[in-house]
């Protein structure tokens, strides 16, 4: 994976390089070189497959972080490319053109997180949730049991224990810590 | 009647059909009956009334509309190994046919909108069985934003299936308990919904924020 | 992209935003939707249809029915609280969720897994994938009118499900694959009696052949019908048998083989013609395939040793910053888990990549263009969809 990586920082300036695994690596880069990247990986690299487009909220910098995962099958290796996004507002280009199945994807994203993709097709449209008025639930910063205890009735008994409290005094944990 | 920009094939408007007659169609009026539900007495005799439950106890159909992850211990019961048939019980595909909807596992908002309107179309007398720990109080989903936690706030429930998931043997006992308790005339789900109905509308629309439907549709 | 643009030469024409101009009070569209409470749909989701006559237009899918936010409840249970909920995920076949977490668990902690856990591994991975296909065929056979094929495969499944319960003490979510290894090795005489279940299914594969494969109006109605074309199936994210079945030997477990694979012998199943016929038999195939997989593992099994690795204590178990996507082979295509830690003692977050995402919904609504309504069904069965995976 590091002559890929290689190979692609004479073409385009690229962030951080992360080998996990011998199949799989994970590059950092800013959002204005991704659809060129990606365009390159999947023309001149044999990258054609996506294979997830996610988002993970780094509430503390105040950033989104969007995964693209490409797969290469001949190679039989996995490329993420790891790009920032800043958190409020969040908007980021859209790749259905590049493949259609991202439009799902993008569509999944402006719901559960809040990040518009412009010209996405059927972005505004419901996905999962229906008439949802909160913030996005995937946000940090969304707590979801404040939210279910204030929505739903609970049925009286039920006892909830913090496990690590509550094992500390049960003669089963194993090292007594 | 409360509606939220209602979908463009529910509002009312003029179509000519295809052999070039003009004619409105109004679908909230035209699919819809604005009636209320109404409590249905009991016959006239005790015993009778008894021979009514009698024979309800012994056609037990389910109407075929699987919620959750239950859905997938329903289908042992239909083959020859666990065989619900010899007790009476089989599965319908429409509502109209119906008389018990077992509520089969976890009810996200959105489904539970779906199995409102899916109850209100099921014929008197009807019956509800919840499924699974999640209807009880929550079980796994205790802490879940978009699972309700007690079916009973939002429909009638006659008998529930503890485990998760249920065995086929439990779901079995559990169906020859509702038969029991419906033969003793305990199951009254149906006039229990129409005499608390503004009580169940206000909960079903405490969690259903987009209500783009009549109040009670069958 | 022209490819891409279904054929509606006949059909209503494209506004200038490019979406269709369909006016619902010409009388010349109907909208109908299938699902959710509708018998031949694949678990609860629907599809919105818009039919001129009897052939579909314009079809939109529309999931979430089952939504939980798995995601977000997994951000706030410990590593070892998340064991209990991720084979919910996906019922028929759970133990794939399980196996996806631990592995990538295990590989951001440092764990090493015993060999024999590995083994014990693959065998459950393989008896999930015959019961998840023979839960498809069922459906298959019944969305085309051939009821007793759904009772035959129920059976079958019942029969798989027992020797579950032997192994690990339930039917339908099992929780045996931890992070470290299995909780168990095999009991006494499971060989034999697996081998016993085995035969029992090999003989309701060959009488379901007689029966659904070599029927004439199951012929008659999927042969050549439904065709993924194979320059679909990049673009969309195909995987598994829907991509095997247009010829494209898409398998992860010979592709980057993880846990056994590679010290299995086995060629991935592929078909040519990529219609509903061909995955189907694909599928059929598959299932003879993890029949054979399962008595090679018997056979080459190490008994003895540890099948559990020396792990933390549970409790105050803190994994170190990092991230990776751990994917494997189930029975619908590719099934992934994206892990993100944070060096806390929760998951930053995980992402759950389920084949069905991609089937479900940009290929469906792609394929059902111009199918009849009656076909609608088993062109949704045919792509073996899970809507749980799609939504969580």
């Amino acid at each position: 994976m590091r002559d890929l990586y290689d190979r692609l920082s004479a073409l385009f300036p690229l962030g951080t390089f992360t080998e996990q695994r011998p199949d799989l690596a994970f590059i950092s880069l800013e959002p204005a070189q991704l659809r060129s990247v990606l365009l390159h990986l999947r023309d001149r690299e044999g990258f054609t497959h996506l294979v997830l487009l996610t988002a993970v909220d780094w509430l503390e910098d105040g950033q989104f972080q969007l995964t693209y995962l490409l797969a290469n099958r001949a190679r039989a290796c996995d490329l993420g490319l790891r790009v920032r996004i800043d958190r409020d507002p969040a908007s980021m280009d859209s790749i259905h053109d590049l493949w259609p199945t991202a439009a799902t994807y993008q569509r999944e994203l402006r719901e559960m997180f809040g990040i518009d993709f412009p010209d996405s097709p059927r972005l505004q449209d419901d996905f999962i949730l229906e008439g949802w008025q909160e913030i996005p639930p995937y946000r940090r910063d969304f707590d979801t049991l404040r939210y279910a205890r204030e929505t739903f009735n609970e049925r009286p008994g039920r006892v909830s224990l913090d496990p690590a409290t509550h094992m500390r005094d049960q003669p089963l944990t194993p090292s007594g810590r | 009647m409360t509606q939220i920009d209602m979908k463009p094939e529910l509002q009312p408007r003029r179509v000519t059909g295809p052999d070039g007659i003009e004619f409105d169609v109004e679908p909230l009026r035209d699919y819809y009956c604005p009636e209320l539900p109404k409590v249905e007495p009991p016959a006239y005799l005790r015993i009778v009334e008894d021979l009514f439950n009698w024979a309800r106890a012994e056609s037990l159909w389910i109407l075929g509309f699987g919620t959750g992850c239950g859905a997938i211990e329903m289908r042992p019961l239909m083959t020859p190994r666990f065989d619900a048939y010899r007790y009476g019980i089989q599965w319908r595909a429409t509502p109209r046919q119906a008389n018990l909807f077992v509520i089969s596992g976890y009810l996200s908002v959105k489904t539970l909108k779906r199995v409102i309107r899916s109850y209100e179309q099921m014929q008197n007398p009807k019956y509800v069985v919840g499924l699974g720990s999640c209807t009880i109080n929550g079980g796994m989903y205790w802490d879940s934003y978009n699972t309700i936690k007690r079916l009973d706030d939002y429909l009638p429930v006659d008998v529930y299936i503890a485990g998760c998931m249920p065995r086929p043997e439990s779901l079995l006992a559990g169906f020859e308990e509702l038969k029991r308790l419906i033969r003793q005339g305990k199951c009254e789900g149906g006039n229990l919904y129409a005499e608390n109905f503004d009580w169940y509308k206000a909960n079903q629309k405490r969690v259903i924020h987009d209500w783009d439907m009549p109040d009670y549709n069958w | 992209m022209a490819l891409l643009t279904p054929d509606r030469s006949q059909y209503p024409a494209l506004k200038p935003d490019g979406t269709l101009d369909i006016d619902l009070s010409s009388g010349k569209y109907l909208k109908l939707w299938q699902g959710p409470q509708h018998p031949g749909i694949t678990g609860n989701m629907s599809v919105e249809l818009t039919v001129c006559g009897d052939e579909v237009v314009e079809g939109k899918t529309h999931v979430g029915y089952l939504h939980r936010g798995f995601e977000k409840l997994m951000e706030r249970r410990t590593f070892i609280q998340c064991f209990p909920i991720v084979c919910r995920i996906c019922v028929p076949e759970p133990d794939f969720n399980e196996y996806c977490f631990a592995a990538a668990i295990e590989e951001l902690a440092g764990l090493e897994v015993p060999e024999r856990a590995h083994w014990i591994r693959t065998l459950i991975l393989e008896m999930g994938r015959i019961n998840s296909y023979l839960m498809y065929l069922g459906g298959q056979a019944g969305s085309l009118g051939l009821g007793v094929i759904g009772q035959w495969a129920t059976y079958a499944r019942d029969v798989m499900l027992d020797r579950f319960e032997e192994l690990t003490g339930g039917r339908i979510y099992h929780m045996f694959i931890l992070p470290g290894g299995v909780r168990d090795g095999l009991p006494e005489g499971f060989a034999s009696r697996m081998e016993a279940t085995l035969r029992e299914l090999e003989t309701v594969m060959a009488d379901i052949y007689d029966t659904m494969f070599c029927n004439a109006v199951f012929k008659r109605r999927t042969v050549g019908n439904g065709v993924i074309d194979r320059a679909w199936i990049d673009p969309y994210g195909v995987t598994g048998p829907n991509a095997r079945a247009a010829g494209v030997a898409k398998d992860l477990r010979k592709d980057k083989p993880y846990l056994v694979y590679p010290q299995l012998d086995f060629e991935p199943i592929i078909g040519t013609d990529s219609d509903m016929y061909t995955r189907a038999d694909v599928r059929r195939r598959d299932v003879l395939l993890s029949i054979d997989l399962i008595r090679q593992l018997f056979a080459k099994m190490p008994t003895q040793g540890a099948v559990m690795a020396e792990i933390p204590n549970v409790l105050h178990w803190t994994i170190p910053p990092g991230e990776t996507y751990i994917c494997g082979e189930c029975s619908r295509g590719e099934y992934g888990y994206y892990l993100v830690t944070d060096g806390s003692g929760y998951p930053r977050r995980v992402n759950v990549r389920g084949p069905s995402y991609t089937h479900a919904m940009a290929l469906l609504e792609r394929m059902i263009v111009n199918a009849n309504i009656a076909d609608v069904a088993a062109l949704m069965v045919s792509l073996h969809t899970y809507p749980p995976e799609i939504e969580r």
